[in-house]
């Protein structure tokens, strides 16, 4: 069984932050980036699911930071890994991505395509089920304990509340996999060394639809919508004001 | 605007409370507010079903469960073609999420998830999207003029008022069946219920080990506190699913939220953020959890508990 696992790097920013000129982007002075964290469990899910016989290929849209991603899951263990050319204009919709990334799906003809079930910087929960779409495959979102007899894809699918659903499709399929559905593997020294030199192709994407969704400006905004009172002092002084706090409620 | 689309979520048998705020962001663009139900008992759903501001409500009889997404790509697919709207608004969730990305490629729209805002000004479609852990504003065009899909986030507008019965209509579509087979559902059952506590004292991922987990359920017991926990220490199997709190695990509103170690992830907060007093402790200071909190300290949490269990 082949599996294509799509891969992204998610950013982190730092609370004080810049923007580029244009304001579309965060000066990459105030970002850093690792592997998406569903994108490991998707990993993962796609090594346990050859364990015994199949091959892992990776795919990432996007520019050259792309390739960090595919080389963070080829260390994980992953044979090959390749990347779709795409700007960042291209990435700002995710049915860009979808088709951009179809086309490595056509190329590839794998068993079981997977994917995050979400990038955690910018949380779309969408580049899924819209390659599912574009591939023409039938697929099941935020899933976990993924079982394949080569023929169907058994999983489970979580919704709110704590419901979950056994759910089964005929492969070939797409699902997107849950964060923390499993326990990613890292790898050794040797992995990440073998990661570092290995050959990534790179894929030029042909046809691609006009991005229908343009990010027109970003800035700077303050989370939440409550105003903080922070606690000075030490240990004592924070567990004597939580005290406080419940005791004025009990 | 003149036709925008309200896609209701339907969710064991119910029109979920997240559409009434989806009729809400679409009333805010002005224009006809058309309510689509769709699912087994549509017409009769369709009754209670109108919130204020909704001009006429469609429905699609559609045989699969609320959670057949392929079904609801078909269905509101049809209700695309049927009603011609400038934009389709559904609420952000895992339902929607399943077939609403699929919809706009299928049918060559716009698509934008997770929105907080949407404005309409010279028949000009704007939305703002709150990411990076709310760090980041983002504001997105549409600049080829199809049809936008926006799925927006639970909170982002008031709920329309729940209204006298709208003008229904059923629309027939011939609905192909689904490539997902939907086997055994199960529902978190056990003998701990937060919704019930005053007071709760969750912890997440900086409690580091499931060892440490005793020091903070012991200073709950003895609080006659609730133990909530966010995701990881739950799928960690550290302690069972029923203590977890966030969209994916159970929603609570007690008097004090104590957050200890939980970095404020939206989907946590979803679970948490209309608490009456929040306090958190994170040894970082910049955790996206303090922007949401009351009272907060940048502290570890063992120490905490230390002093904690000491004061006991
Ligand atoms: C579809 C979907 C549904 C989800 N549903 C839920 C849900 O229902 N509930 C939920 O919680 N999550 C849910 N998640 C996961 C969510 O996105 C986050 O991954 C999760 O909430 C993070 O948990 P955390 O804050 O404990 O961990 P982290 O984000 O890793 O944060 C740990 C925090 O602990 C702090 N810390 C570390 N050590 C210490 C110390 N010694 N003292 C003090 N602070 C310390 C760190 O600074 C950090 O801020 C869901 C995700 C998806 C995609
Ligand atoms: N540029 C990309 N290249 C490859 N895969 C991607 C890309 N963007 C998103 N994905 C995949 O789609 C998942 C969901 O992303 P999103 O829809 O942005 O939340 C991620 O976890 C990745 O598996």
């Amino acid at each position: 069984m082949k599996v294509l696992v799509c891969v992204t790097q998610a950013l982190e920013v730092s609370s004080y932050l810049e923007f580029t000129p244009d304001g579309t982007a965060i000066d990459a002075a105030f970002v850093s980036g690792s592997l998406n964290e569903a994108d490991q469990n998707a990993v993962e899910e796609a090594l346990a699911l050859t364990a015994d016989d199949g091959e892992v290929v990776l795919v990432s849209a996007g520019g050259d930071e792309a390739e960090e991603a595919l080389r963070a899951g080829l260390t994980m263990g992953a044979h090959r890994a390749l990347r779709v050319a795409l700007s960042p204009a291209e990435l700002a919709d995710s049915r860009t991505v979808a088709a951009a990334l179809s086309q490595a799906v056509a190329d590839e003809q794998p068993t079981l395509v997977l994917t995050g079930v979400q990038a955690s910087d910018t949380g779309g929960q969408s580049t899924g089920p819209a390659l599912a779409a574009a591939a023409d495959l039938p697929w099941a979102t935020v899933v976990r304990s993924l079982a394949s007899d080569g023929r169907t894809l058994t999983a489970r699918r979580e919704f709110e509340g704590g419901v979950s659903e056994l759910v089964q499709v005929d492969l070939p399929a797409l699902a997107t996999v849950q964060v923390g559905a499993n326990q990613p593997r890292y790898g050794t020294f040797k992995d990440k060394m073998r990661a570092k030199k290995a050959e990534i192709a790179v894929l030029t994407p042909v046809d691609l639809p006009t991005p229908r969704v343009v990010l027109t400006r970003m800035s700077a905004n303050q989370a939440g919508g409550r105003t903080v009172q922070m606690v000075q002092g030490g240990p004592a002084e924070v567990a004597a004001r939580i005290l406080s706090i419940v005791r004025e409620v009990q | 605007m003149t036709r925008l689309l309200v896609v209701a979520e339907i969710v064991d048998g119910a029109v979920s409370p997240l559409t009434a705020e989806a009729v809400s962001a679409a009333a805010s663009l002005g224009g006809d507010v058309i309510l689509a139900v769709v699912g087994p008992d549509a017409g009769a759903l369709a009754a209670q079903a109108a919130p204020a501001g909704v001009t006429e409500v469609v429905t699609v009889t559609a045989p699969g469960t609320d959670r057949d997404h392929e079904q609801m790509l078909h269905a509101v697919a049809a209700l695309v073609a049927d009603v011609a709207p400038e934009v389709v608004v559904a609420g952000f969730t895992i339902r929607s999420t399943a077939w609403a990305a699929a919809l706009a490629e299928r049918l060559d729209l716009a698509f934008v998830p997770d929105v907080v805002s949407l404005t309409a000004a010279g028949g000009e479609v704007t939305a703002e999207r709150s990411i990076y852990d709310g760090r980041v504003r983002a504001e997105y065009a549409f600049p080829t003029g199809r049809p936008v899909v926006a799925l927006v986030r639970a909170g982002s507008w008031p709920p329309a008022e729940p209204a006298a019965a709208a003008a229904t209509r059923a629309l027939e579509v011939d609905l192909p069946p689904s490539r997902v087979r939907a086997g055994e559902l199960t529902r978190p059952s056990g003998d701990v219920d937060l919704t019930g506590s005053d007071v709760i004292f969750a912890v997440g991922r900086g409690v580091g080990s499931e060892e440490n987990i005793a020091a903070f359920a012991d200073i709950a017991r003895r609080l006659g506190a609730g133990l909530g926990a966010s995701r990881p220490i739950i799928d960690a199997g550290w302690l069972p699913a029923v203590h977890q709190v966030g969209q994916t695990g159970v929603t609570v509103k007690p008097k004090v939220y104590v957050a200890l170690g939980i970095s404020g992830a939206l989907h946590h907060l979803a679970g948490m953020q209309h608490s009456k007093t929040i306090v958190a402790v994170n040894t970082n200071e910049d955790a996206p959890i303090f922007g949401y909190a009351d009272v907060g300290a940048v502290a570890d949490i063992h120490e905490v508990a230390e002093q904690l269990q000491a004061l006991l």
